[in-house]
């Protein structure tokens, strides 16, 4: 961080923490966990003793309390280092939102505590080969059976799938209703009739496993449906106005962590007679790149802290932090390749990582293109004279 | 079963300055961290605890300037369950005998211990000798290089002593002091709720009075040590090249061995 953004003495501390799991627990394994394609269990473990698994969990629920401000600055510090290991992180906090923003007291109790100490992961089920930018074109069904809902369907490249404990899941309950008639419901792995699909193989964020989810005459307890029959959109929408923020700041915490990849290497690579970074070339676009980093850092931090003000316009401020971010995380990384060049190629550098790692935060958790939807959609409601 | 850990403030990083008038390391330039080798002593204890049935506490102990109180904080994070820090402006210059002496006062009179665990040397000094000495002065059994804990009862334990071709297996009688190797553990990362309590804790304080101290014993005044010169030894390299045949040069190699009392 090159600006002050006044963090407490608390908030310091989870950045000091955050920073020494990356330096200390990521940093030396993050090469082998992405050629291997390794989901990174002990990590997550070492955040869960570090306390950093329910930061944004009520004390009252085994958390700590804090909230989309801290888990951004944590996302950052993990993605700086491995943002394959971040976003395994981060799906249980996109996971646990409907819980935490829509479930009944008794089912907040039943998951949150152990979701918090990370004894259980969770992992977050939207999207289906058919319907990804279009919510509403979901074709998961789910009927009420007595004191159950029936779930046929397929979830694709679900985040953790496989890995998690607990799903929250998204069905359509009533087709006629189109959006309004989505309901999310509690699915727990081992319930019969939920298996998982092939683990995909990705461009980037390797380390993260992402797989089908399939549902065929899946029984889960009616009391496992959260909210209300047909909440399922409003649950999605108003948990991704909490986690775009947290994946603005691992596009921020990429493109840091590339920065200064970049830089330490034009300090020693010499041509010419002289190290790199003495070129006005080079100069431009290492200025370029902090420079952007910086305003797209102060975007998402102020992003997280209008979602915890519960401020409004917190679906506009999110989707700006998170396709900006990841915007300038795509050019960043880019930009480091090549100031590193032949190097930056190289696989035995970490920058070309970086930048396989950077295009994801420009699709997932809603395209950038959608993101410029809610924001004009927003404005063309909002912005009357 | 209770545990002091002793802990030692070091300077952070390797390019730490020597003053030039009194020969002793410029501290207050670079930030100070918990020994390393410390850190496995802190991480064995925390171990202990959670492993025993019956109740235990960790004590961490250090000899510094105020400033080590980070260090006892930060072993606060980790776990363990109080901080003591022994200061006093009567200490400076202290070398390791007068170090062990003023440990062994405080464990004294912290009192009530079963088990005395250290790192096996300091990253700074590098000397290894505080823990045996401190053994020494209150005729506690002493293991160095401890790589492994195979038995803890309450009244003896069993460990394995690390050597350059194995280990030795050791018994000793309760209570003890060890210092431990890096192979025993790896050292946990401070968790949130640990800083937070670490933030909010009491260091208990001790002074030579407290711990009561002879004066002839520490401080500049109870070390024997006497620092003559600091210097970065040069680096050379001196290569002689043998001529002749292989049988001539093996001849010539010997009796140049032999002349430098190698042979």
């Amino acid at each position: 961080m090159i600006m002050d953004y006044n963090l407490n003495e608390e908030q310091e501390e989870i950045v000091e923490i955050a920073r020494r799991v990356a330096e200390e627990r990521v940093k030396p394994v993050r090469a082998e966990l992405d050629e291997k394609e390794e989901f990174p269990t002990e990590i997550l473990n070492t955040l869960a003793q570090s306390d950093l698994m329910g930061i944004y969990i009520p004390e009252e629920y085994g958390g700590m309390g804090y909230g989309a401000f801290e888990l951004a600055l944590i996302m950052e510090e993990l993605s700086r280092v491995c943002a394959g290991v971040a976003v395994s992180y981060a799906a249980n906090a996109l996971g646990a939102y409907p819980i935490l923003l829509y479930a009944s007291e008794e089912q907040k109790q039943k998951y949150l505590p152990p979701i918090a100490s990370g004894e259980k992961l969770v992992a977050f089920g939207l999207t289906e080969p058919n319907a990804g930018s279009d919510v509403a074109a979901l074709e998961t069904t789910a009927y009420k059976d007595g004191d159950e809902y029936v779930l046929n369907g397929t979830k694709q490249w679900i985040t953790n799938g496989g890995e998690a404990d607990v799903y929250t899941v998204f069905a359509v309950t009533d087709k006629k209703k189109g959006a309004r008639g989505i309901s999310c419901f509690i699915v727990e792995k081992d319930t019969p009739g939920f298996t998982f699909g092939k683990k995909e193989k990705k461009l980037g964020i390797r380390c993260s496993a992402t797989r089908e989810l399939v549902f065929q005459d899946c029984r889960v307890p009616a009391e496992n449906l959260i909210r209300r029959p047909g909440a399922g959109f409003l649950i999605a929408m108003k948990t991704f106005e909490k986690s775009r923020p947290c994946i603005g700041a691992q596009a921020v915490g990429i493109a840091q962590g590339a920065l200064e990849e970049a830089v330490a290497f034009a300090r020693e690579r010499k041509q010419f007679g002289q190290e790199v970074i003495n070129f006005q070339a080079i100069q431009v676009m290492i200025a370029d790149m902090a420079t952007e980093i910086e305003a797209a850092r102060s975007l998402v931090l102020n992003a997280a802290k209008n979602v915890d003000a519960n401020a409004k316009n917190g679906d506009i401020s999110s989707s700006m932090a998170k396709s900006f971010a990841s915007d300038v995380s795509m050019k960043v990384t880019v930009d480091a390749v090549q100031i590193c060049g032949g190097s930056g190629y190289m696989r035995d550098y970490p920058v070309e990582k970086y930048m396989r790692d950077a295009k994801i935060t420009q699709i997932y958790e809603g395209t950038n293109q959608i993101m410029r939807n809610i924001i004009a959609l927003g404005l063309k409601k909002r912005l009357q004279s | 079963m209770k545990i002091i850990v002793l802990i030692k403030q070091v300077p952070e990083s390797n390019e730490v300055q020597v003053d030039p008038e009194t020969l002793t390391l410029k501290r207050d330039t670079v930030e100070g961290i918990i020994n390393p080798f410390d850190m496995y002593a802190i991480e064995e204890a925390l171990q202990i605890k959670e492993k025993n049935s019956e109740e235990t506490t960790v004590s961490a102990l250090s000899m510094g300037p105020p400033q080590a109180e980070s260090a006892l904080r930060e072993a606060l994070a980790m776990g363990v369950d109080e901080a003591w820090l022994v200061c006093d402006k009567k200490f400076a210059g202290s070398d390791t005998w007068a170090t062990s002496y003023t440990l062994a006062r405080a464990v004294e009179k912290i009192g009530d211990y079963d088990l005395i665990i250290a790192g096996k040397q300091a990253f700074d000094g590098d000397t290894a000798q505080v823990p045996p000495e401190m053994a020494e002065f209150i005729s506690l059994p002493f293991c160095g290089f401890v790589q492994n804990i195979e038995q803890l009862k309450s009244t003896f334990m069993v460990v394995d002593r690390m050597t350059e071709e194995g280990f030795n297996r050791v018994e000793l009688s309760l209570p003890a002091v060890i210092s431990v190797v890096k192979d025993i553990n790896v050292p946990r990362l401070p968790s949130l709720k640990g800083k937070i309590r670490a933030r909010k804790a009491t260091i208990k304080q001790l002074t030579a009075e407290d711990i009561e101290a002879e004066e002839e014993n520490i401080g500049i005044n109870g070390s024997p040590t006497q620092v003559v010169k600091v210097f970065t030894p040069e680096y050379s390299t001196d290569t002689e090249y043998l001529e002749g045949e292989a049988k001539e040069q093996v001849s010539t190699l010997i009796s140049k061995l032999q002349e430098a009392n190698i042979l």
